[in-house]
C-alpha cells in the first residue's frame, strides 16, 4: 500500500532532499538577485561613482569595465543555472527515486 | 508622430524619455516589395504548415492539444522556450538600441535574461510536478477551484491580450517595412497563420514552429555576428574602437547613458522583467510539454543558454551596425544627412532596421531576405504560443473547470479551445488594426508587470507557503492585477505620452509599477490568508502536505500521455 503524504514527509530522505534543494535554490536565487540588482544599482549610481562603468579596462583600451560586467551578468545567469542543474542531476534525482521507491 | 511600435521599441519607450522614444522608433514607411524575403517566408510557411498537417493527425486528446502529450524532450523544449521568448522585439529592438546608444542596450538584455535562473531554482520542477495543462492547475491545486481559476484566467488573458496587441502592431509595421505589404494584410496573414497552427496542430505544431524559428534566428544571428567580428580579426576591442570612432556619441556608447535615470524606476523595472518572466502564462505552459521535473529543469538550462547567447549576439550585431550600416549611404536617408544628421540618426526606417540592414551589409540581398523572413517567422512563433496559452485559460480553466465543474467531456473541451483560438485570433487582428496608429509602447511592459504582480505571487506562494488560503490567493491576485494596471495607466508613458496629458501630470512618476504592485500582491496574500477563519481555509492548509510531497517528488504527477 502506498505511503501517505505525511508518512513520506517523515522519511529522513525526503527531509534531506527538501532541505538540500531548498537551501541551494534560495542561495542561488539570492546570488542572482544580488548580481542583477547590484548591476542595476551600479548603472543607476554610475555618476556618483565617478563613471566607474565607463572606465577603460586597461590603458588605451576602448572596452570599458561596464561592458565586461554587463556580459558577466549574462554569463553568470547561465553558470548559476548550470550549477543548479548539475547538482540536481547528480544528487536530487537519485534521492527522489529512492523516496518514490520506498513509498510504494 | 507615430511610433513604429515594435514591441520593444515599445517597452523601451515606456522606460525612457519621449524624445528618446521617438529617436528609437522611426516610421514604418512602405518599402518596395522584397521578393527574396517573401519567397523565403513562403518557404517557412509551407514547411510549418506541413508540420501542422502532421501534428494535426497526432492531436486527438486534450493532453496532446495543450501539452503535446508531455512528449517533448528537455533539449527540444529548451529551444522552444527560447523560440517563444526571443521575439522580433528583442532581436530588432535590442540591436537597434545598441545601435543608437551602445551600452544601454546591454542593460535591457540583461534584464530579460535574469528571470530564467529564478524560474529554474524556484518554479520549474514543482510546476511540472503539480500541473497538467495550465499554471492555474498549480495555483489552484489545494484551493477552491472556481475563484482561483477565474482569477488566474483573468491574469492570463490580460497578460496575453497586451502582449498579443504589441506583437500584432509590431508585426504589421515590420512586415510593411520589410516586405512592402500593406499593414492590414500583414496583420491578417499573421492572424490566419496563427489560428491555423494552433487550432489544427495544437501544442505539437506550436512547439515545432518555435523550435524551427529558434534555430533559424540563432543561425542567422550567429552568421551576422561572426561576419562582423571577422572584419575585425575577431577582436571585440577593434570593433569597439571603430564603433566609438564613427558614432556621434563616441566613447559615451561604452558606458551607461540616459536609459536609467532614477534608481527607483530602475529597480521597479528590473523586478518586472525578472519576475514577469516567471509569470508569463505561455512560458509556464511550456513546462507541461516535457515528461517530468528533470526534463523541465534541463529545458530551462538550455533555454537560458540559448537566450543568453542570443543577447550577446544582438550586442555584437548592434555594434556591427554602427560600423557597417551608419557609414554606408545605401542604408541612410540622404535628406536627413543633408540636414546635418549623423549616420546613426539617418538610418532608413528607424533604429529597428539596424539588424536587418546589417544582414544586407554582410550577406547581400539574399541574406537580408532571409533575416527579414526570420523576423516574420519569429512573430508567428510568439503569437502562436500566446494564443494557445490564452485559449487554454478559456477552455481548460474557465469552461472545463468553472463552467462544467470539472466534468467536461474531453472532445468538448478541445472544441472550446479551438473556438477560443479562432475568437482570440480574430480579436487580435481587429485590435492590431485598431491600434495601428497608436503608441503601444507600454503594452509589453504592462504584460510583464501583470505577470509579475498577479500570476507570479499567487503561483509562488501557493507552492511555498502552507498558510495561504483561497481567499488570500484571490484577493492577492486581483489586487496585484489591478494595482499593476492602475500603476501603468497613471505612469508617464501612458498618461503623458499616450493619452497626451501635460508633462509631469501623471500620478505615479515611475516607469513601471512592479515594485509597488508586487508588494501589494504579496502583502494581500499574506493579510487575507491570515484573516481567513473560514472552514475552507482549514481545508486549504490541510491540502499543503500532499501538495508539497507531490511537488518535491513528482509522486502522482501527470506523466507523458502517449507515444
Amino acid at each position: 500500500m502506498a505511503a501517505s503524504a505525511l508518512e513520506i514527509e517523515k522519511n529522513p530522505k525526503f527531509r534531506a532532499l527538501v532541505a538540500a534543494r531548498k537551501s541551494l535554490g534560495w542561495t542561488l536565487s539570492i546570488v542572482m538577485l544580488a548580481i542583477y540588482f547590484g548591476f542595476i544599482l551600479l548603472v543607476a549610481f554610475n555618476k556618483e561613482l565617478g563613471n566607474l562603468l565607463g572606465a577603460p579596462l586597461g590603458a588605451g583600451s576602448v572596452t570599458t569595465v561596464g561592458i565586461v560586467i554587463g556580459l558577466g551578468v549574462i554569463v553568470s545567469a547561465f553558470i548559476l543555472t548550470g550549477i543548479y542543474v548539475l547538482r540536481a542531476n547528480a544528487k536530487y534525482d537519485e534521492l527522489t527515486r529512492q523516496i518514490v521507491e520506498e513509498s510504494k | 508622430m507615430r511610433l513604429a511600435s515594435l514591441p520593444i521599441g515599445a517597452a523601451l519607450a515606456a522606460l525612457v524619455s519621449p524624445a528618446f522614444a521617438d529617436a528609437i522608433a522611426g516610421g514604418a514607411q512602405k518599402q518596395a516589395t522584397n521578393w527574396a524575403a517573401i519567397g523565403m517566408f513562403a518557404l517557412f510557411v509551407l514547411f510549418t504548415l506541413g508540420i501542422t498537417y502532421w501534428a494535426a493527425k497526432r492531436t486527438r486528446s486534450a493532453a496532446q492539444f495543450y501539452t503535446a502529450g508531455g512528449g517533448i524532450t528537455g533539449f527540444q523544449n529548451g529551444l522552444a522556450i527560447a523560440g517563444d521568448y526571443m521575439s522580433a522585439a528583442s532581436f530588432l529592438g535590442i540591436s537597434g538600441l545598441v545601435y543608437s546608444s551602445g551600452f544601454d542596450g546591454l542593460i535591457y538584455s540583461v534584464g530579460w535574461l535574469v528571470g530564467w535562473p529564478i524560474v529554474t531554482f524556484l518554479i520549474a520542477e514543482p510546476l511540472r510536478n503539480l500541473g497538467k495543462f495550465t499554471f492555474a492547475d498549480v495555483a489552484s491545486f489545494r484551493f477552491q477551484q472556481a475563484p482561483i481559476r477565474i482569477m488566474a484566467a483573468c491574469g492570463t488573458l490580460v497578460t496575453v491580450a497586451f502582449y498579443l496587441i504589441a506583437q500584432m502592431v509590431g508585426a504589421g509595421s515590420l512586415i510593411k517595412l520589410l516586405f512592402g505589404l500593406d499593414y492590414a494584410y500583414a496583420v491578417v496573414i499573421v492572424g490566419v497563420l496563427m489560428i491555423v497552427y494552433v487550432t489544427f496542430g495544437g501544442m505539437v505544431a506550436t512547439t515545432w514552429v518555435q523550435i524551427i524559428k529558434a534555430c533559424l534566428l540563432l543561425a542567422g544571428a550567429t552568421f551576422m555576428a561572426v561576419m562582423v567580428l571577422a572584419k575585425f580579426g575577431f577582436s571585440p576591442e577593434a570593433l569597439f574602437a571603430k564603433a566609438t570612432e564613427v558614432h556621434p556619441k563616441h566613447l559615451a556608447i561604452m558606458q551607461p547613458g540616459s536609459l536609467i535615470n532614477s534608481p527607483l524606476s530602475a529597480i521597479s523595472l528590473g523586478l518586472a522583467l525578472m519576475f514577469g518572466t516567471a509569470g508569463l502564462p505561455h512560458i509556464l505552459m511550456r513546462f507541461f510539454t516535457v515528461s517530468d521535473a528533470k526534463a523541465a529543469r534541463k529545458s530551462v538550462f538550455y533555454a537560458t543558454g540559448f537566450i543568453g547567447y542570443f543577447y550577446i549576439l544582438t550586442f555584437i550585431i548592434g555594434f556591427g551596425a554602427i560600423v557597417l550600416v551608419s557609414t554606408n549611404p545605401e542604408f541612410l536617408n540622404a535628406d536627413l544627412i543633408a540636414k546635418g544628421k549623423s549616420g546613426i540618426e539617418a538610418i532608413k526606417g528607424g533604429n529597428n532596421m539596424a539588424a536587418i540592414d546589417l544582414a544586407g551589409a554582410v550577406g547581400g540581398d539574399i541574406f537580408l531576405g532571409f533575416i527579414s523572413a526570420v523576423a516574420f517567422a519569429t512573430i508567428l512563433a510568439v503569437v502562436s504560443g500566446l494564443t494557445l496559452a490564452g485559449a487554454s485559460a478559456i477552455s481548460h480553466d474557465l469552461y472545463a473547470t468553472v463552467f462544467k465543474n470539472g466534468n467536461a467531456n474531453e472532445q468538448d473541451e478541445i472544441r472550446v479551445s479551438k473556438i477560443a483560438t479562432i475568437v482570440l485570433g480574430v480579436v487580435a487582428v481587429i485590435l492590431g488594426i485598431v491600434f495601428e496608429k497608436q503608441n503601444v509602447a507600454f503594452m509589453v511592459g504592462l504584460a510583464f508587470s501583470i505577470a509579475a504582480s498577479c500570476n507570479f505571487p499567487v503561483l509562488l506562494m501557493s507552492m511555498m507557503w502552507r498558510g495561504m488560503t483561497t481567499r488570500g490567493a484571490v484577493y492577492g491576485g486581483f489586487f496585484g492585477l489591478i494595482s499593476a494596471l492602475v500603476g501603468v495607466i497613471f505612469s508617464p508613458a501612458v498618461w503623458e505620452v499616450t493619452l497626451g496629458y501635460a508633462k509631469g501630470s501623471a500620478a505615479f512618476q515611475i516607469s513601471n509599477p512592479a515594485l509597488f504592485s508586487m508588494a501589494i500582491a504579496f502583502f494581500s496574500i499574506w493579510l487575507f490568508s491570515k484573516l481567513d477563519r473560514s472552514r475552507r481555509a482549514g481545508q486549504d492548509k490541510a491540502g499543503f502536505d500532499p501538495q508539497y510531497v507531490r511537488s518535491q517528488t513528482g509522486i502522482g504527477a501527470a506523466g507523458a500521455a502517449s507515444h
